[in-house]
């Protein structure tokens, strides 16, 4: 039967045929397309692949020459070719852990004012000029830290700190040490200063999604306003802030340029805050275009992969985190 | 006598809520004191160097005077590539997610991937790009500055896509579909063209993002003292120069980088501006 339907069909220019072509043409046109987006969202994580696979392959020398003991040796020895990872972690990890416990506490405070109490005149003006920081470029945070804030740093802030700790017996050592206005505390603050809007911002939002009936409820029953904050909004939101927290510890982890300015490269561990030191990031800039050799460039990589690694499992957890508020504010 | 200690401790409560209150209120004034006072002096030192040769002359010597011109030319230059060869790859990768894969396994990790990338550190994409375009090239070049701004616009796009692709209502695809529209005809006509304002906010984003970064293009596109537009050589980017400049004890060359910072920073506060404008007077719509 088709064979005699065929002939009538396939007569040029006939209307059932152009039909047939277009849907055909539609057809192919759809579903190339669709394979299109699909292949952009592979390449998505392709370059995932690429960075990590690009990296562990840079880093195999040095891994193959100084095994685990890579982490745990702070030796950095261009000339000798002797090298080891563990200043650059620690100026990493203390700078996060002081820039976060600064940022955090005034992070959640703006974000407070603004949900809270802030005049809803000016919640949106504040509110925009602290997301537009966010978005400044951190090599601006970095040369305002190399020539304002360092040098106010070194003239008042510092040999006051010194002076006032001398006779406290940790905190002597920990705030040790000529007043260079560079080191490893500049550039906590620095990052605090960094932070502080991306904790800011991400708050805010996370608290605008407390159920207003919530709030209402318990301010029927007589709590005050923080007894509010305290008792609904934040119990209400904690794994949302906790998202927002590790995020801004994702950027600290990474912050590249305006740590570089301001904490003086020094590859070693000192006890005092107030001397210089390193962190991974600022050793790869500094370093790496310096590096001569398989093994010093190597090494470097390594610290990247390193580094890489640190701020995923960050990132991963802050991402799992919002994630879960999403699903809460869902229901 | 529940009530009666209910009562005793009101006054008590009441003092708590404003010290916290009080602290709230001072953490927000310090905070946004530190970050005018960062803007005050950025356009105070900036202004003072500013002259018609920053735009004209090219980074000098130390000891003589020049402008940013090549630096400025470069930047502009690497960032436009970088965000042609990222937004289609953003979009078509962001369509993906609101238009086809939504639940499916690969679009959930995909976007868990893509927000990780959205905020992994920066330099380490610099070492990437250095592995797999620097060290195979044998040297650097501006072509892989502009890979490594694509791999940074890359993730800003998808977000920003998918998010907008979520907003089209789903009757508005249907009544395509009902007029016998295909699905690719239905995004490309209707869904791109509903939520147009949105994907070009996307993109601003994306160009902000990049403009004022430094340190993917430190070993990928280097530097250039000289005004060069050769994709294949290392090329200057203001960043870059501010970075060299800053660092050095010249103070002309200081002065440049400080205008190179107000440059960057009103282009970058110009984007933004511009994406929340775009975005507000779609939403208003």
């Amino acid at each position: 039967m088709t064979e005699i339907a065929m002939p009538q069909i396939d007569a040029p220019g006939s209307k059932a045929q152009m039909r047939e072509r277009a849907i055909q043409r539609f057809a192919w046109n759809d579903g190339f397309f669709r394979l299109l987006t699909q292949g952009a969202a592979l390449a998505v994580l392709l370059i995932l692949g690429g960075v990590i696979g690009s990296l562990i392959k840079g880093s195999i020398p040095a891994f193959q020459t100084f095994g685990f003991g890579f982490f745990t040796t702070q030796i950095w020895n261009p000339v000798t070719e002797k090298f080891g990872a563990l200043a650059p972690i620690y100026g990493t990890v203390v700078t996060s852990a002081i820039a976060m416990a600064i940022a955090v506490p005034l992070g959640v405070g703006i974000a407070v004012f603004l949900t809270e109490l802030c005049p809803p005149a000016l919640r949106r003006p504040i509110g925009t000029a602290i997301e537009l920081l966010a978005g400044i470029p951190s090599i601006i945070y970095g040369i305002w830290g190399l020539f304002v804030f360092a040098p106010f740093l070194q003239t008042y802030l510092q040999p006051f700190i010194i002076e006032i700790f001398s006779n406290v017996p940790v905190l002597n050592s920990l705030f040790a040490g000529p007043p260079y206005g560079i080191g490893i505390l500049t550039a906590s603050l620095i990052l605090a200063i960094m932070v502080v809007p991306f904790v800011a911002s991400i708050s805010r939002d996370v608290f605008d999604t407390v159920p207003p009936m919530l709030k209402e409820s318990a301010y029927g029953v007589g709590c005050t306003t923080w007894e509010v904050i305290w008792n609904v909004v934040i119990p209400y939101t904690r794994v949302g802030v906790i998202g927002g927290v590790m995020l801004g510890l994702g950027r600290a982890l990474g912050e590249t340029m305006a740590v570089t300015f301001v904490i003086g490269n020094a590859h070693k561990i000192s006890g005092s805050l107030l001397a210089p030191g390193t962190t991974i990031s600022a050793s790869i800039a500094n370093e790496f275009t310096e590096a001569v050799g398989d093994l010093y460039t190597s090494s470097v990589i390594a610290l990247g992969l390193i580094l890489f690694m640190i701020t995923f499992v960050v990132l991963a957890i802050a991402r799992i985190m919002l994630m879960r508020l999403e699903v809460q504010a869902g229901r | 006598m529940s009530s009666d200690s209910a009562s005793a401790r009101y006054p008590a409560r009441r003092r708590r809520n404003a010290i916290w209150l009080g602290l709230s209120v001072a953490a927000a004034a310090i905070g946004l004191i530190g970050l005018v006072m960062i803007l005050v002096v950025l356009v105070w030192k900036g202004f003072a160097g500013l002259s018609v040769a920053v735009f004209t002359q090219n980074t000098p010597p130390p000891g003589s005077a020049g402008g940013l011109l090549n630096a400025i030319v470069g930047s502009l230059l690497m960032t436009v590539i970088g965000v042609a060869v990222g937004t289609p790859l953003g979009m078509l990768a962001g369509t993906y997610l609101a238009e086809y894969g939504k639940y499916s396994r690969l679009a959930m990790v995909v976007r868990f991937i893509n927000d990780i990338l959205l905020s992994a550190p920066s330099i380490v994409i610099g070492l990437f790009i250095y592995e797999v375009m620097v060290a195979p090239m044998g040297h650097f070049s501006a072509l892989a500055g502009a890979m490594a701004l694509a791999v940074l616009v890359v993730p800003v796009v998808v977000r920003t896509t998918e998010d907008m692709l979520n907003l089209v209502p789903n009757t508005l695809r249907e009544a395509g579909s009902a007029l016998g529209m295909p699905r690719s005809l239905v995004i490309q006509r209707i869904g791109y063209r509903a939520v147009r304002a949105g994907l070009i906010t996307g993109v601003l984003l994306a160009i902000a993002r990049v403009s004022g970064e430094t340190a993917p293009l430190l070993f990928t596109a280097l530097n250039n003292q000289f005004f060069s537009t050769n994709l294949l050589r290392p090329m200057s980017s203001l960043p870059a120069v501010i970075f060299q400049f800053a660092l050095s004890p010249y103070e002309d060359w200081q002065q440049l980088a400080w205008t190179g910072a107000l440059i960057i920073t009103l282009a970058v506060l110009a984007l933004s501006i511009a994406a929340r404008a775009l975005t507000a007077t779609t939403q208003q719509k």
